[in-house]
């Protein structure tokens, strides 16, 4: 990145960039097993910036968990491997599978149909609506079917239902959304999970903390 | 009326930063040239072919078209390539060491959205004929001078060799596509995946996955080149002896405690062979610059002979001064 990304406070603790979202309770139940405190996390604060006892936390939005650590604005981040797989370009180190939060990044279409086939067949090529577009575009590529992927932003399940595309790529944790609105799953694409990354420079010059800092984390991860 | 845009990744510079980095860039060249390495400039445009026989396929430039006669020309995206092409046309008999500096503009793709810049200042010099550790250690010392000069003391040199994991893969008999996906993750630094990926070779133990891992993640001071050891293997032995080689090189030019050890350190460009390094700036989120060793490229260019260099990014160095300044004035 050329954009002026400067470490926050490149000698005072370490950042850590939690997702809020599905992976935010795993979070903190990693730290509280890590024997951090998380009281002020947990409360309803609409603060952004935590002080723990030797840790700052900032809480971003988990698509956007890459770009703090990339820059290095945080040192080291806690994202889904769906997040990092769409954002395969961003240079951060993937250091540990966490274990929690784990879902599959699937392709699915209405339950009992042959909606994709038959786009297939008849016009070409599949519509695909996704948050994923680049996930998506990979895998068709990987798998020499055509498509034309939709990017939507939000209730990517609707979009088969009411005739946006004739189906969706999207992640599939226990399955009952798409059950509800009458989907199910035809592929499987990828297993995701959570994954602690880090900032490549603060990798390297804050060797020792990073170490000891993954090292705790990885064995508090439920 | 609408105001023109400019592509993706292209900016104009105004008149306050242009001047820091010709500050900077004179300071640097000037630097240089009391070192013996005297500026030359090379065209912005050459034959592709140029570029694919030096860095190979992957590293084609990426912005190609044709002149008049069909030629396929490009805009170079790396300035080391067309440096060892003239020092092979036109010092091709000379024997004693080639030393020499530029700076100019090199041209990567972006991806939109980043922030990614097309075009690129790079300023760095290139070592020909004077082969490792001796070699290597004078680079590093002008490289730690370098950021020195431009007001960057934090500043720290990750080294690392490039040969270390291709040797140990075929060590371990890693070979085809399965070699291909972990040098693709260990350029990305992707633990989990690399573990993945170890795991699915059959032709490796526990004991070897655990190493290759390992050895990715290691990074320090000297000491580490002792746990390396400790994993075994002649790859091993042999890059651990190389790097301390040039350690102790660079112990009598005082600036080995500017230089980190990295085992897990790779360069994405084709032509590295044995000592690379990276530049990193406690207050910069990125590498600020970068090099190592290129002992075989003189070679495809018909004269070949030992060769090393580096090149900094003037825009990050900029961006680095000013944050240091900033940082200085608080501490």
């Amino acid at each position: 990145m050329m954009t002026r990304a400067l470490r926050r406070d490149p000698s005072g603790a370490l950042t850590l960039a939690l997702p809020r979202g599905a992976l935010f309770e795993g979070c903190l139940t990693m730290l509280d097993r890590a024997g951090f405190d998380t009281t002020d996390l947990r409360g309803g604060s609409r603060a952004l910036v935590f002080e723990l006892d030797g840790l700052t936390i900032v809480t971003v939005r988990p698509s956007d968990v890459p770009t703090y650590v990339e820059s290095g604005a945080a040192d080291l981040g806690v994202t889904g491997k769906d997040v990092l797989a769409e954002q395969d370009d961003r240079k951060v180190y993937e250091l540990v599978d966490l274990g929690f939060g784990r879902c599959r990044m699937a392709l699915a279409a209405r339950a009992g149909g042959t909606d994709l086939e038959r786009a297939e067949r008849r016009f070409g090529l599949m519509r695909i609506a996704t948050k994923y577009p680049r996930t998506a575009d990979a895998y068709f590529e990987r798998v020499g079917r055509q498509a034309e992927v939709i990017e939507v932003k939000g209730s990517v399940e609707l979009a088969p239902v009411v005739g946006l595309a004739d189906g969706i790529v999207d992640l599939v944790d226990s399955g009952r959304t798409l059950a509800e609105n009458g989907l199910e799953v035809v592929d499987e694409i990828a297993a995701s999970s959570a994954r602690l990354i880090a900032n490549r420079v603060a990798h390297k010059l804050r060797a020792d903390e990073v170490d000891a800092m993954v090292d705790r984390l990885r064995e508090a991860a439920p | 009326m609408a105001t023109q845009p400019l592509p993706t990744g292209t900016r104009d510079v105004l008149a306050d930063e242009m001047r820091e980095m010709r500050a900077i860039e004179s300071l640097l060249l000037s630097l240089f040239a009391e070192r013996g390495y005297q500026e030359v400039a090379t065209p912005t445009i050459e034959y592709q072919d140029s570029f694919a026989r030096g860095a190979g396929p992957e590293g084609a430039a990426t912005y190609r078209f044709l002149d008049e006669s069909g030629s396929v020309l490009a805009l170079r995206n790396d300035m080391t390539v067309p440096i060892a092409r003239l020092v092979a046309r036109r010092f091709a008999d000379r024997s004693g060491p080639v030393r020499l500096a530029y700076s100019g503009s090199i041209f990567r793709r972006v991806r939109p959205q980043r922030g990614q810049l097309r075009e690129l200042r790079q300023i760095g010099v290139e070592l020909i004929g004077v082969g490792a550790p001796g070699g290597t250690a004078e680079l590093i010392e002008l490289l730690v001078a370098a950021l020195d000069a431009v007001g960057l003391d934090r500043a720290v040199v990750g080294l690392g060799d490039a040969d270390l994991f291709p040797q140990l893969l075929a060590e371990l008999g890693v070979e085809g596509a399965g070699r291909r996906r972990i040098l693709d993750c260990l350029a990305n630094h992707d633990l989990v995946a690399i573990e993945a990926e170890a795991g699915d070779l059959a032709e490796l133990g526990e004991a070897e996955r655990s190493t290759i891992v390992a050895l990715s993640d290691l990074r320090g001071g000297p000491e580490v080149l002792e746990r390396a050891r400790a994993l075994g293997g002649p790859a091993i032995e042999r890059a651990s002896t190389a790097l301390a080689g040039t350690l102790d090189a660079l112990a009598a030019g005082g600036v080995a405690d500017r230089v980190r050890v990295d085992l897990g350190l790779l360069r994405d460009l084709g032509y590295y062979t044995g000592a690379i390094v990276e530049v990193y700036d406690p207050a910069v989120g990125e590498a600020i610059g970068g090099g190592g060793r290129y002992d075989d490229l003189l070679g495809r260019f018909g004269s070949p002979r030992p060769a090393a260099g580096f090149a900094l990014n003037l825009e990050r160095l900029h961006i680095a001064q000013a944050a240091e300044q900033e940082a200085g004035e608080g501490r």
